[in-house]
């Protein structure tokens, strides 16, 4: 047996988390060529490299496929559901940092804050006969967020690309999403909320409750944590 | 866990009550319509309901309970009054709490009744608490109401009034909007400088969107106006948290309700409401002495409920939901009736947790 650590499987999350890894002595790498997803891990015995989508990493520490998994916050707290019962934080990795907001055009003068967004809400709903539109892939984070902060009047629209454009495109009235700077929002005219941050999302290393452990498999992730100078 | 069958069984009974009762049994298909209950409810709806689809009917709900589509199914053919009962699942998504069942067998009991609704509210509780008996559970009992008549009453702006009205059931909302409204919470920075503005329109650019200039501006006009109205007054807020902490048995909640009317007459017909509806309990063999009232009760998770309300809590057993619940839902045949009305009320019993509590024989 052995243990399976779930990684970014490309771009810059990827390479820093081998980074991150590699500063702690334990070595990180993508095994073959550049195309074929296989890994290898050097500086400690018996633990496996998977190299997965970041985004299907929740679901396989939730299914207990992967014991630790590096990817988002934003992508643990969207996709599992009681996500503290399913993983564990071990480590926040300091990169991949993203937060999750919510924005609306710059035009709105009127709109500042959530309590203004659920005004215009109610207003724009008397209008036109239709809920005001929020794009976004973050579903159930965004929905949550704003049924604890009382809005209502809006239904979300399934945006999973270019969400800044939807606006302009007149298939939404705001969005929800994840921006590191927030230049994408202005140049397509947009402001964040003054209390519209839902979630600060980084690159974290997860440790799954799911996944079986037999004594052997203990010990090689105990032996791993203490080389990462972690304890789990 | 009592089995599947037992359940059906004990739905299957239950439902006989109610028919002998002279209700007439109705079915409603399990895949509702979305669109008519996201209307109703908003996004929050798909946290608490399944959302299927297919290409030709788009999206569909399995029925998360039976009141709206028995309200559709009344008010499209209904002859009045009417008594109707049903069995069966309703589906609950569960998004946090694995340990809380998604399916479960609600029998219910829904009366449409226009001339006398304390009778009606009186009937429909009696019949639940009589049949529920043998399990000795705690009743609550609650009137959203008089909280509803309190904020239509509050000496201030129609606009206020309304935007208290649709976050009734939002109670952390509501706060926050009664303490703007009363001048207690600061106006945000942002508000103050917009409203200072002389044309705030210019900053307007570029507009793009579905929400136009005369939107903003229109609001813009909303929020001035807003400005400069007065404050709702100290002692009005005063009484709005003194019917909100009302709590006790139903005649000392009645003499406290009573009490608050005397300042505040706009709730005196709502009280009046309620000393009607415990004299018909009383009438039907109910002591009110035996009953809970909170005024606050219902407000959070029954939220087409806009009258009486109530549930029956197992005691001994307080992470059990509710065993049985109802209440009153006026508004609701307003809104699916386009332009029709009718008053209704009407409860549901869980059958699995009655057997579970070792049912009713």
């Amino acid at each position: 047996m052995s243990v399976k650590l779930g990684v970014p499987s490309k771009g810059r999350l990827m390479e820093k988390t081998f980074d991150w890894f590699g500063q702690r002595g334990v070595q990180l790498g993508r095994a073959g060529s550049e195309r074929e997803y296989a890994g290898f891990v050097q500086g400690v015995e018996n633990v496996d490299l998977v190299l997965l989508s970041a985004g299907e990493i929740p679901r396989e520490l939730a299914a207990g496929r992967i014991h630790l998994g590096v990817t988002g916050t934003d992508l643990v707290r969207e996709k599992l559901g009681g996500w503290q019962s399913q993983v564990a934080e071990l480590a926040e990795l300091g990169f991949g940092h993203a937060d999750l907001i919510l924005a609306v055009p710059q035009a709105w003068v009127d709109v500042s804050n959530l309590d203004d967004l659920d005004a215009a809400a109610a207003a724009f709903r008397l209008t036109h006969g239709f809920r005001l539109r929020i794009a976004t892939k973050y579903h159930r984070l965004v929905r949550e967020f704003l049924r604890d902060n009382g809005v209502a009047d809006y239904q979300l629209v399934d945006s999973q690309g270019a969400t800044e454009g939807t606006v302009k495109n007149e298939t939404a009235e705001a969005i929800a999403d994840i921006t590191s700077t927030g230049d994408t929002l202005r140049a397509n005219h947009l402001k964040v909320l003054d209390d519209g941050l839902m979630l600060q999302s980084q690159a974290t290393l997860f440790r799954s409750r799911m996944a079986n452990l037999d004594g052997a498999d203990s010990t090689t992730l105990a032996n791993l944590l203490h080389k990462l100078g972690l304890t789990g | 866990m009592p089995k599947r069958a037992a359940i059906r069984a004990e739905a299957a009974r239950l439902r006989a009550v109610f028919e002998a009762r002279g209700a007439v049994v109705v079915e409603t298909p399990v895949l509702q319509p979305a669109e008519v209950l996201l209307d109703l409810y908003g996004e929050d709806i798909r946290a608490r309901a399944y959302v299927t689809s297919d290409a030709l009917r788009g999206e569909q709900m399995l029925r998360p309970d039976f009141t709206v589509p028995v309200v559709q199914m009344h008010m499209e053919h209904g002859a009045e009054p009417a008594r109707y009962t049903y069995a069966g699942e309703v589906f609950r998504r569960q998004e946090d709490d694995a340990s809380r069942t998604n399916e479960y067998t609600q029998v219910g009991y829904e009366l449409f009744e226009r001339d006398a609704p304390d009778t009606a509210d009186a009937e429909v509780f009696s019949l639940i608490y009589n049949i529920l008996k043998p399990l000795g559970l705690r009743a609550a009992t609650g009137d959203i109401g008089i909280l509803t008549a309190a904020v239509n009453g509050l000496n201030t702006t129609q606009r206020r009034k309304q935007a208290l009205m649709r976050h009734i059931w939002r109670p952390n909302r509501f706060r926050a909007l009664i303490e703007r409204f009363s001048g207690r919470a600061p106006v945000p920075a942002s508000r103050l400088a917009l409203l200072s503005d002389a044309d705030p329109m210019a900053g307007a650019t570029p507009l793009i969107g579905v929400r136009g200039p005369g939107e903003i501006q229109s609001r813009i006009n909303a929020l001035r106006e807003d400005h400069a109205a007065d404050p709702i007054a100290a002692e009005e807020v005063e009484r709005i948290d003194a019917i909100l902490s009302v709590r006790g048995t139903c005649p000392d909640a009645l003499m406290r309700l009573r009490d608050i009317a005397g300042d505040m007459p706009s709730i005196a017909p709502a009280v009046q409401r309620l000393a009607q509806r415990l004299a018909a309990l009383e009438a039907l063999g109910i002591d009110p002495d035996n009953l809970e009232f909170e005024a606050t009760y219902g407000r959070t998770q029954m939220e087409y409920y806009d009258g009486f309300v109530f549930g029956f809590y197992a005691e001994n057993q307080p992470d059990l939901p509710a065993i049985a619940s109802g209440g009153r839902y006026d508004a609701l045949t307003r809104r699916l009736g386009q332009g029709r009305e009718i008053p209704a009320v009407g409860g549901v019993i869980r059958p699995g947790l009655v057997l579970g509590l070792g049912g009713l024989t």
